[in-house]
């Protein structure tokens, strides 16, 4: 009898290079992704050394944490932004590694261009210094965030050293109600199982309701992994995968499109293997959800009330949320549409859908930031840019933006955004600023109301 | 990699479950190139009075290199500026019931180390520091045990990240001792 093996032993095993007694594997890897903010001293490492990158061929750096999202030349920049940028862009050139500089046709959010060029494929190994690198695993691939010290690791070496995770299996079964989204099953997720939940897993997300979802939508839920603790989170390639991958610029071609997809086709779990944790979520029961505190595990359906007790205080204090209410009707003072999460042009259409004849309320200010100069592009071709403008929105340049808020993008001190990122932690958008994540259907029925509001209320008119 | 074997000193408390590497180190100091002097930025925005970090600029906190800290530390971006903020500070520990996983491994690539005790001990390790300031905790790398007043535990860390840090030496030179397995894994069809 051959033995069963889920999507991420088959991916795992295939990479480990070696595995010796008291050491941990040597993983091989396929992709590395770099950007500006967690490379320059992993290449300051390499130098120290004397080191060379070893397969530049297979490293592709990008601009967009630092980056603004206006039409800003890079010498008029903020000096530290500036210097970040040219840091970048220097190392790339001595080492040979190929960039996706600011202001180019193909530069983007580093989770958004490697799906959308065919860099991201099923089976393959992904590492990127930045925790939301989960969201490759919607292709089928291993892929998960490291730290500085292993970026200059895999630049050195094209290895990592990786203890082996335990398994996790979430099937989510049944159909979505209409206003309900990817978002708001992995915001559910991470409100069942904790910020802490998936600590030591890699997660593998099964089930009706996920296998119904495009590959924005799988890259959605993939992408939160991290905020259940897993550093990974992997959906089994399909049809749907391949479509998508056909389509884009740098997948193989002719012949090795035939023999890669064949290969493809032996990655899902077999059936009859087993996880060590398992849990199933009734997709069909699902609502719009909204998070309430400080952390991505404080998620609740956008009509529940708030929970209370001592575990909840010091986040209800700093969001001044009160415990027992729903969060509907809470005054809302930015909308943030965009991040690695929701930033595609699935939830820009969604976004756009409920703002199309409408106006964002005159109180709150709202932020509509693509995931990449192509899905910019795309969006403006189809004249959804226009959509936004017109109810009052910014129709702004690529880049990670008011998610993690160093470029200039914030949410002020005290004020409240609804976000389609993927973080409330305090302070996260700003100094004393205050998130509530949701969808992008959410954020834009919000927007126009100018308070919280459940995106069914508005889908409801049409 | 500096050396790590044992270290004794006070402790500074910051009892809070789930904090976030955006706590430890805001966003708006990741604008370096460089991982030295990020001391300051360390728990930036709790160091205001009233704010739990606010301890971290008392006298009680001065020359402490441990701290004692909840239930899944470090959870969040895989910014490896917190433990340069924590090394910056001065600590070279971090005692928590657990650790979120990258945060872990970064911490241990720099001379940070986590030492995870189960709930019970942690409390007691608060309750005790609560009752007297001057409270100092022994940890002892190659025995793998903490020892305060009434309390001994011992802690997990991995075999291989124990014995770079006993020997003051980083993975890589490991990694590439092994190019010629690599190389040939790489040829495989």
């Amino acid at each position: 009898m051959t033995i069963k093996k889920t999507l991420f032993e088959k991916v795992w095993e295939s990479h480990v290079v070696l595995q010796e007694q008291g050491a941990p594997a040597i993983l091989n890897i396929d992709l590395h992704l770099v950007h500006e903010v967690t490379s320059p001293q992993a290449f300051d490492g390499l130098r120290a050394r004397g080191l060379k990158v070893r397969r530049p061929d297979r490293t592709v750096a990008t601009m967009d944490h630092s980056t603004p999202t206006t039409k800003t030349p890079l010498p008029m920049l903020e000096p530290m932004a500036r210097t970040q940028l040219e840091t970048l862009a220097r190392n790339c050139e001595q080492f040979g590694i190929r960039l996706h500089a600011y202001g180019s046709e193909t530069t983007g959010i580093v989770h958004v261009i490697g799906p959308e060029r065919g860099l991201t494929r099923p089976g393959m190994t992904i590492v990127c210094g930045d925790s939301h690198t989960s969201t490759h695993g919607a292709f089928g691939a291993l892929a998960f965030g490291i730290g500085t010290s292993e970026v200059e690791h895999v630049l050195a070496s094209q290895c990592l050293l990786a203890t082996r995770p335990k398994t996790f299996a979430i099937n989510v079964e049944g159909k979505l109600r209409p206003g309900v989204t990817a978002k708001d099953i992995i915001l559910a997720i991470c409100g069942e199982i904790g910020v802490g939940g998936a600590t030591g897993y890699v997660l593998e997300y099964r089930g009706s309701a996920i296998r119904s979802l495009d590959m924005a939508g799988r890259m959605t839920v993939c992408n939160m992994s991290i905020e259940a603790g897993a550093r990974a989170g992997m959906i089994a390639p399909d049809e749907v995968t391949f479509e998508y991958l056909a389509n884009t610029p740098e997948a193989p071609k002719g012949a090795a499109w035939d023999e890669a997809v064949a290969r493809w086709k032996k990655l899902p779990t077999d059936e009859g293997a087993s996880f060590d944790r398992e849990i199933t979520i009734d997709g069909s029961a699902l609502a719009p959800m909204i998070t309430f505190g400080t952390n991505p595990g404080m998620a609740i359906p956008i009509d529940a009330p708030v929970p209370g007790g001592a575990a909840y205080d010091k986040a209800l204090a700093y969001m001044d949320v009160q415990a027992g209410k729903p969060l509907l009707g809470k005054k809302v003072d930015v909308v943030f549409v965009g991040s690695c999460t929701n930033s595609r042009m699935e939830d820009l259409r969604a976004a756009a859908s409920v703002l199309q004849g409408r106006k964002v309320d005159s109180s709150v200010r709202m932020l509509v930031v693509p995931g990449s100069k192509k899905i910019q592009r795309d969006a403006e071709a189809e004249g959804l840019d226009r959509i936004f403008r017109e109810a009052g929105a910014e129709w702004r340049e690529p880049g990670c933006s008011m998610c993690i808020a160093m470029n200039g993008d914030e949410v002020p001190a005290g004020k409240v955004a609804v976000s389609t990122s993927n973080r409330n932690f305090e302070g996260r958008q700003g100094k004393g600023s205050r998130t509530f994540l949701a969808s992008p259907l959410t954020a834009a029925a919000s927007a126009v109301r100018g308070v919280v509001t459940d995106p069914r209320a508005l889908l409801g008119d049409r | 990699m500096a050396h790590f074997d044992k270290l004794t000193s006070r402790v500074v408390p910051l009892l809070v479950d789930d904090i976030d590497t955006d706590q430890i180190i805001p966003a708006r100091y990741l604008k370096v190139t460089s991982k030295d002097g990020l001391g300051p930025a360390l728990f930036a925005d709790w160091r205001a009075p009233g704010k739990p970090g606010a301890i971290l600029d008392t006298d009680d906190a001065k020359g402490c290199a441990i701290l004692l800290a909840g239930h899944n530390f470090g959870c969040g971006s895989s910014r490896e500026h917190a433990p340069w903020a924590l090394f910056g500070y001065g600590f070279r520990a971090v005692v928590a019931s657990s650790f979120a996983d990258i945060f872990k491994g970064n911490a241990l690539k720099n001379s940070v180390l986590p030492v995870q005790v189960d709930a019970a001990t942690l409390a007691k390790l608060h309750a005790v520091r609560a009752a007297d300031p001057s409270l100092s905790i022994t940890i002892d790398l190659a025995s793998q045990k903490l020892v305060a007043p009434g309390v001994e535990a011992s802690f997990p860390v991995d075999a291989f990240a124990k014995t770079c840090l006993l020997q003051g030496v980083d993975e890589l030179g490991y990694l590439l001792s092994h190019l010629k397995e690599i190389e040939a894994h790489e040829q495989r069809p």
